[in-house]
């Protein structure tokens, strides 16, 4: 067997990957009843109609074999009362008939509810999320949001969908079973009854048991996927180390890990089932000995003794939704926490209840001794003050972490300032419309994103109402237009993020092109280090001078072709201006910026 | 069945579980079409008769019948899950190893989503296959054949009449299978499309707010939320249109029985404790009826499965690895004598009639545009493309004399975008010479410049890198990425654009870095920027997979050709800031 041929081998512990912790959120019924409230809006429409219709049907279920005992054995076949017999049947035909329809009414309706809970509380949660700050997004990685939109929601489908009928649904079973067998016999009840709590022992905590075991083993297989997925993406480098043979001992490790993990759940699992038979053999021994007992002291009729021995089977159904529905719960509850935590998530920057729309500017921007800190140990920026006249090109320039993102985002109100303000046009940004502010600035950025859809609808991302015109002609303008005309489908080629069609600087293009159509009187520009070959780069200079043209422009330059060409450059370092001006004015001056452009050429040229 | 025997040797090792479990659902089978019949002996010869006597025999037979089914259930359910698992451990390993040695050329046709989704669910399909297929099928079969069996024995009239409903249920499940899959497939897709547009959304969340296109992307999704919505009620509208239905069957049966059979045991042919039992034996023989459509589908599901893992399974390696490593020392001495590569057949060549010739411990630039030939060039070395003609030398041998384990060990790669495994920094850099010694490994670091840097960290050499080395900057892993070419002490080192998408400062110190290690190595150097290559031995200027131009720096500046033109275009930046100023 597997086990048996596991090595010990060095390699065993040659990857790490996170691992969940399996813990049991504890039961919080504020959040359920929050969580019920997105109920309420079918609280009059949908939902009494899943009810009623529940109802229906699970009252046919409960009376049929009361009729079929009752009145079927001891009544009509007893007294050979064949006319009773045929209305009797009549009666359980029409019966069958409702619930028939009840069935069908339930399981539309219960449907048409649960989709709309979750369709709300998505879009609750995407909509909300679209709205949160920069900041939010800088502390997660898009995986971890993602499977909270898609997954945690998804975990509560079910609960919304037959979950919180089917409890109803269930209480009221059993609670009317146990009423009725007390009624029809009560001595015999009694004695069939004890094997409820044992099947709610069982049902509960055995199955918490198995399932503790079967969560280690997704932590094992999430393990194990990762591993798998890692080895793909990493599969070059791998054979160029030829490592082959070390991560297949490794992965031998993970996969036997896996092979027993599963062995002992499912072991574990075989149990419940022999468990269940025989806690209801144990009920039905009780019922035939009992039961006979009874019928011979003339305590109960046969009927009765029939019905039952047909409610017997009934007992584990409901027990066991019920203690699912347990473990439902526990697992809706961490959905939600993780839901409501972000929803309840509030946005950094926030936008004035009396924000002035802003029409059209002219790009002035001021900054007023602006001081930023991303937390309270790390100030960004210490007091900067600067102006950039509209039409005006300025070069950021200096070290990794000397402030010249943070300056860009400023503009962009992705976050607010600490102190001092930031005017626009003599406007303070906190002033005005968010939406304004920011379709009157446009950001490239250096890892431009590619949405997967055509060429045409990427480019028209910068404003979604363009002309199929104007979006080429926007192409035309940065040059991109050369290279899409030379794609199958010209601007209707379906590109996707991961797709190789583009290169580097046809990215680039692409989101200038996109810039360009959004007509933006800023432009802030993370100008791209990637691997571009010089023809081009050539091209990519060349249609940014025409983007820039007529418009305010923050650069966050790394070409020295750029910052030479920039009307003003200011070259910042630990979040303070150390000097500004034009190239020639500071290449004049000999300081910093001097040094910077010297040492640059000079180490290159060195090696 | 193909598809099951070319997988035999997967379970066929663990018969005994499958065959044993298989036994032990009989056993199941028949204890289950037992109850009925017990509970009819009770009614019929106990409780009508008076004879109370037989009372503790019925409930201890009932009792150990019972006791006999718990144990064949669990039998049953754990050497069939047994069956599964194992075989499919032996999938999972022979899956892994061959992924392990697929070449460079599969890998560029393949997907990482789709070879995930074979590896995952593929491989879980053919699991739940073989743990409940075979075990459903043969107790849908059993069922029925025992209860038919009882009930024809008590009554064959009522039998009939229970009978009756079997063309009923059969269309209805022939229907709600054959409507209900495709819709299954729609939610899946129409949440694939879903998960999509979320997945883009929050990754270019950045984009998004940039051009302030919230809103517009709250549109886009409410369409992908709303078409979800709509397939999963289509979904649930079938199923409330047959689901019902088939139960509404079984419950006209049962009322035709009680209407029959009331009739019968009346006119006294059959006894009051045998109808009791068809009420049982009804659902025993129907319930399993209403499953077949079930596994059918579980069937065709099992052999997709089974052909996307063979699919994989059978892929061919091109590349024939049976030569034992000797342990080869390699000096580094490349040759390539007119060689032509096409990546994919009747495709144009990616490299056109290439020679040259680079002696151990020299360096040779390597410029051109994107989609050259430039990298091409370097797989060749390590052998992950077969050249179409002429052949590539290493040391005067072909590269096909040597083992890939010995070729591979001396030839040390450093990529644009380095990669880095989610494990500590240490064993990153350790990942080609897993022996090394802790002192190898910090030296290997010093000299790729990475050793400060991460003597700063909290955990210095044991700080775990997340999946793909989040946390770390660009230049930084670049880095790493460059001591664990140097731990394998390499004879011939590949740069493949390394430098590019880093800041100028960063490339200052990895140019450094570089500089000492290609010290007495056979170099490969990638890079559009003249800079990084304009000291090699000879450069090699590419132009769609041809060498148009070749020798030393001095000598092709001089040469009016591609590489005096990306000169001049990099240059004049220079002259236009510097040349003034006499630096």
């Amino acid at each position: 067997m597997a086990t048996e041929t596991r090595k010990e081998s060095p390699h065993l512990k040659r990857f790490h990957y996170t691992q969940d912790v399996a813990v049991d959120k504890p039961f919080n019924w504020k959040q359920l009843v929050r969580l019920l409230e997105y109920l309420k809006p079918y609280a009059k429409t949908i939902l009494p109609i899943a009810i009623i219709a529940m109802l229906v049907s699970t009252a046919v279920r409960i009376v049929v074999p009361i009729l079929v005992g009752t009145v079927a054995f001891d009544v009509a076949i007893e007294n050979n009362d064949a006319n009773l017999l045929m209305q009797l049947i009549v009666g359980i035909a029409i019966l069958y008939g409702l619930s028939y329809i009840g069935n069908m009414v339930r399981i539309k309706y219960v449907n048409l509810l649960g989709q709309n809970v979750i369709y709300d509380l998505r879009k609750h949660l995407f909509s909300h999320v679209q709205r949160l700050s920069n900041r939010f997004f800088d502390n997660r990685s898009a995986g971890s949001i993602i499977v909270r939109i898609m997954n945690d929601i998804n975990s509560l489908q079910e609960l919304f969908t037959n979950g919180i009928i089917n409890l109803i649904m269930d209480v009221i079973t059993l609670v009317s079973i146990i009423i009725i067998l007390f009624v029809l016999s009560p001595e015999l009840a009694a004695a069939v009854i004890v094997i409820i709590p044992i099947m709610f022992y069982i049902s509960t905590r055995l199955r918490k048991n198995i399932r503790r075991s079967w969560q280690q083993v997704r932590i094992q297989q999430s393990r194990l996927n990762s591993h798998l997925n890692e080895s793909i993406q990493g599969i070059r480098i791998t054979q160029s180390f030829a490592q082959e043979k070390e991560n297949t001992e490794f992965f031998d490790g993970v996969n036997t890990d896996n092979y027993s993990n599963w062995k002992t759940a499912t072991k574990k699992s075989a149990m419940f089932r022999p468990f269940v038979e025989m806690s209801n053999a144990f009920g039905v021994a009780i019922l035939l000995a009992f039961g006979s007992f009874l019928i011979i002291t003339g305590n109960v009729t046969v009927g009765v003794f029939i019905t039952f021995a047909l409610f017997m089977n009934m007992f584990w159904e409901p027990i066991s939704r019920l203690g699912q529905m347990y473990n439902q719960l526990l697992m809706a509850m961490s959905a939600s926490e993780r839901i409501f935590e972000f929803l309840d998530e509030e946005p950094n920057v926030k936008e004035k209840e009396d924000a002035k729309a802003l029409d059209d500017i002219e790009g002035h921007i001021e900054f007023d001794k602006v001081q930023f800190a991303y937390d309270e140990k790390r100030i960004a920026l210490h007091e900067i003050s600067l102006e950039m006249k509209p039409g005006q090109s300025v070069a950021l320039v200096g070290h990794t972490g000397s402030g010249k993102t943070t300056i860009a985002n400023l503009i962009n109100r992705f976050y607010d300032v600490t102190k001092g303000a930031i005017k626009i046009d003599g406007h303070d940004l906190r002033d005005v419309k968010l939406d304004d502010l920011r379709q009157r600035i446009s950001v490239v950025l250096q890892d431009t994103f590619i949405f997967s859809g055509t060429i045409m609808e990427n480019i028209r991302f910068g404003r979604p109402d363009a002309s199929d015109d104007e979006v080429i002609e926007a192409a035309k303008v940065v040059g991109a237009d050369e290279f899409i005309s030379r794609l199958a489908d010209n601007y209707e080629t379906e590109v996707e993020e991961r797709g190789n069609i583009l290169s580097a600087g046809e990215r680039q293009l692409l989101s200038f092109a996109r810039a360009l159509l959004a007509d933006p009187r800023i432009i802030i520009l993370d100008e791209a280090t990637a691997s571009i070959d010089t023809e081009t780069e050539v091209k990519i200079q060349k249609a940014l001078k025409r983007l820039l043209k007529g418009r305010t422009s923050i650069i966050i330059a790394h070409r020295l072709s750029t910052i030479r060409d920039s009307d003003n450059i200011i070259v910042l370092e630990h979040g303070k201006i150390l000097e500004q001006g034009s190239h020639d004015e500071l290449m004049e001056k000999q300081g910093e910026y001097y040094g910077l452009v010297k040492s640059q050429f000079q180490m290159l040229d060195d090696l | 069945m193909d598809i099951l025997k070319k997988l035999k040797k997967y379970y066929w090792p663990y018969r005994r579980f499958l065959i044993l479990s298989l036994i032990s659902m009989i056993f199941v089978t028949v204890i289950t079409a037992a109850y009925p019949v017990v509970l009819q002996l009770t009614i019929d010869e106990v409780i009508y008769p008076g004879n109370f006597e037989l009372i503790p025999m019925i409930v201890i037979a009932f009792i150990v019948l019972m006791g006999i089914k718990a144990l064949t259930v669990y039998t049953q359910q754990y050497l069939g899950d047994l069956f599964g698992i194992s075989t499919v451990y032996n999938v999972r390993d022979d899956l892994y190893k061959k992924l392990q040695r697929l070449s460079f050329k599969y890998y560029d046709n393949a997907k990482t989503g789709d070879l995930m989704s074979r590896l995952t669910a593929d491989v879980e399909g053919f699991r739940f296959f073989l743990s409940f297929g075979f075990a459903e099928m043969l107790r849908i079969f059993s069922m029925v054949t025992v209860s038919l069996l009882v009930m024809f024995y008590y009554s064959v009239p009522l039998a009939l009449v229970t009978m009756a409903a079997m063309p009923f249920l059969a269309v209805s499940v022939y229907m709600f299978d054959k409507r209900v899959h495709p819709a299954f497939l729609g939610i899946r897709r129409s949440f694939g499309r879903m998960n999509t547009r979320v997945q883009e959304n929050v990754s270019g969340m950045n984009t998004v707010k940039s051009l302030s296109r919230e809103d517009f992307e709250i549109g886009r999704y409410e369409e992908k939320g709303e078409n979800y919505r709509d397939h999963y009620l289509k979904t649930a509208k079938i199923w409330s249109k047959y689901m019902p239905f088939m139960e509404f069957v079984g419950n006209v049966s049962v009322v035709a029985l009680l209407a029959y059979g009331g009739f019968l045991v009346m006119q006294g042919s059959l006894q009051p404790g045998e109808l009791a039992a068809f009420f049982s034996l009804v659902w025993m023989f129907l319930g399993p009826l209403m499953n077949f459509g079930f596994v059918v589908n579980m069937f065709s599901q099992a052999k997709a499965s089974g052909e996307r893992l063979l699919e994989v399974l059978e892929s061919d390696l091109e590349l024939d690895d049976s030569i034992k490593p000797k342990g080869e020392n390699i000096k580094g001495h490349v040759t390539f004598n007119h060689v032509t590569l096409t990546y994919v057949e009747d495709d144009d060549e990616a490299l056109k009639n290439i020679s040259f010739d680079a002696p151990s411990g020299k360096v040779v630039g390597l410029i051109g545009a994107t989609g050259s030939g430039k990298s091409s060039i370097t797989q060749l070395m390590t052998r992950f493309y077969e050249p179409e003609q002429g052949e590539v030398l290493i040391d005067g041998r072909p590269t096909s004399d040597f083992s890939l384990k010995d070729l591979r060990k001396h030839i040390g790669f450093v990529l644009q975008e380095p990669f880095l495994f989610s494990t500590t920094i240490k064993e990153n850099i350790a990942y080609g010479n897993p022996e090394a010694t802790m002192d190898d490994i910090i030296d290997a670091a010093k000299r790729a410049q990475a050793h400060d840097f991460i003597t700063e960290m909290p955990n210095g050499y044991d700080t775990l890198l997340g999946e793909r080395g989040m946390g770390l900057s660009g230049g930084q892993k670049q880095r790493i990425s460059i001591a664990r070419a140097l731990l394998i002490d390499p004879s011939i080192l590949v740069l493949d654009d390394a430098t590019s998408a880093v800041d100028m400062q960063t490339e200052f110190k990895i140019q450094a870095a570089l500089k000492e290690v290609m010290h007495d190595r056979t170099t490969f150097i990638i890079a559009h920027r003249i800079s990084s290559l304009k000291h090699a031995d000879e450069i090699l200027v590419l132009e769609d997979g041809e060498i148009v131009e070749r020798g030393k720096h001095d000598f092709l500046l001089q040469n009016n050709g591609p590489y005096q033109r990306i000169y001049d275009i990099q240059y004049q930046d220079r002259e236009a800031i510097l040349g003034k100023q006499h630096v």
